[in-house]
C-alpha cells in the first residue's frame, strides 16, 4: 500500500458532553479509523479547556488529539464522520510524518558534525551562525 | 515594549515620512529619519536553541509572539530569522484555528 504517514488530529468536542460521551466518542472515532485500516499511535484527552473565541456561542470545549498512522483515506473517512458528528464542534488535522523527518535530519546532521569536530560544537557552530546571520538577513536591502 | 511597538507599527501604515524613525530595516539606512532606536543585532532565538520544529500545541511558547491585541509579531520585532519565523507564523494560524489563539482581542 502507500507509504504510511503520519496525522495529527485534534479536535473539540462540546462541553456539555459527560466524560462518559467522550470516552465512547473517542473510541467510535478510534474504530472508525482502525476499520480502515489506520492505527491510532497515540491518543491524549487534554481536558476542558477555555476556548481563545466563542465556537457555536460556546467557550468551553473539550480538546482531544489523536495520532494516526495511515494512508489519506482514514483521515478522510474520519473527518467526514467528524463533520456530521454534532458533538465534534471543530477538528484539524496536521500531516506530521515529513516534518518529523526533516527535523530527524537536522537533528542527525547535528550530531555528526558535533562528532565530527569532536565534541566543540556549540560554541563553533553558534559562533558560526550568528555571523552569517546578521550579514545575510538582509538588513538594509529594503529599498 | 508594547507601546514602542506601536508606535512602530503606525510608522509602517503611513507613508514614511520621516517622522518617529522606524528605523527601517536595521536601522543602518540612518537616512530614514535617523532611527529611534539603534536595531539591536538580534540572534534566532530558535536558531540558538536548534529547534527544528514549531508545534501548534505548544501555546505557551506561542503566545509570547502575539501580543495583546493578538497580532503575530513581524520578524523585525521578533528577531526570528525567516525559516523559524514561517514555522511560527504557521503554528500560530493552526493554533488559531483551534481555538487555542485567539484571532484578536479587544
Amino acid at each position: 500500500m502507500a507509504t504510511q504517514r503520519t496525522y495529527e488530529v485534534m479536535f473539540i468536542v462540546d462541553a456539555g458532553a459527560s466524560e462518559d460521551d467522550i470516552t465512547r466518542l473517542n473510541e467510535t472515532l478510534q474504530q472508525i479509523i482502525t476499520d480502515q485500516g489506520g492505527t491510532v499511535t497515540k491518543q491524549e484527552n487534554m481536558g476542558r479547556r477555555q476556548l481563545a473565541y466563542p465556537i457555536g456561542h460556546r467557550t468551553e470545549g473539550h480538546y482531544v488529539l489523536f495520532e494516526v498512522d495511515g494512508s489519506g483515506r482514514e483521515i478522510a473517512e474520519l473527518e467526514r464522520r467528524m463533520r456530521v458528528n454534532d458533538q465534534v464542534v471543530r477538528y484539524i488535522t496536521v500531516r506530521v510524518d515529513e516534518d518529523r523527518r526533516r527535523a530527524e535530519k537536522f537533528k542527525a546532521k547535528r550530531a555528526r558534525r558535533a562528532s565530527k569536530r569532536g565534541g566543540f560544537s556549540g560554541t563553533a557552530t553558534r559562533g558560526g551562525g550568528a555571523a552569517t546571520g546578521t550579514n545575510a538577513s538582509g538588513e538594509g536591502q529594503e529599498s | 515594549m508594547s507601546s514602542n511597538y506601536e508606535e512602530r507599527e503606525r510608522g509602517f501604515d503611513r507613508d514614511d515620512d520621516g517622522d518617529g524613525g522606524r528605523g527601517g530595516r536595521g536601522g543602518q539606512g540612518g537616512g530614514r529619519g535617523g532611527g529611534r532606536r539603534m536595531h539591536r543585532r538580534k540572534i534566532c532565538r530558535f536558531c540558538i536553541e536548534k529547534v527544528d520544529l514549531i508545534d501548534f500545541k505548544d501555546v505557551k511558547l506561542l503566545q509570547s509572539y502575539i501580543p495583546e491585541r493578538g497580532k503575530i509579531l513581524p520578524r523585525r520585532i521578533s528577531g526570528a530569522c525567516a525559516t523559524h519565523q514561517r514555522m511560527l507564523s504557521e503554528a500560530i494560524k493552526r493554533a488559531r484555528n483551534i481555538a487555542l489563539l485567539p484571532y484578536a482581542t479587544d
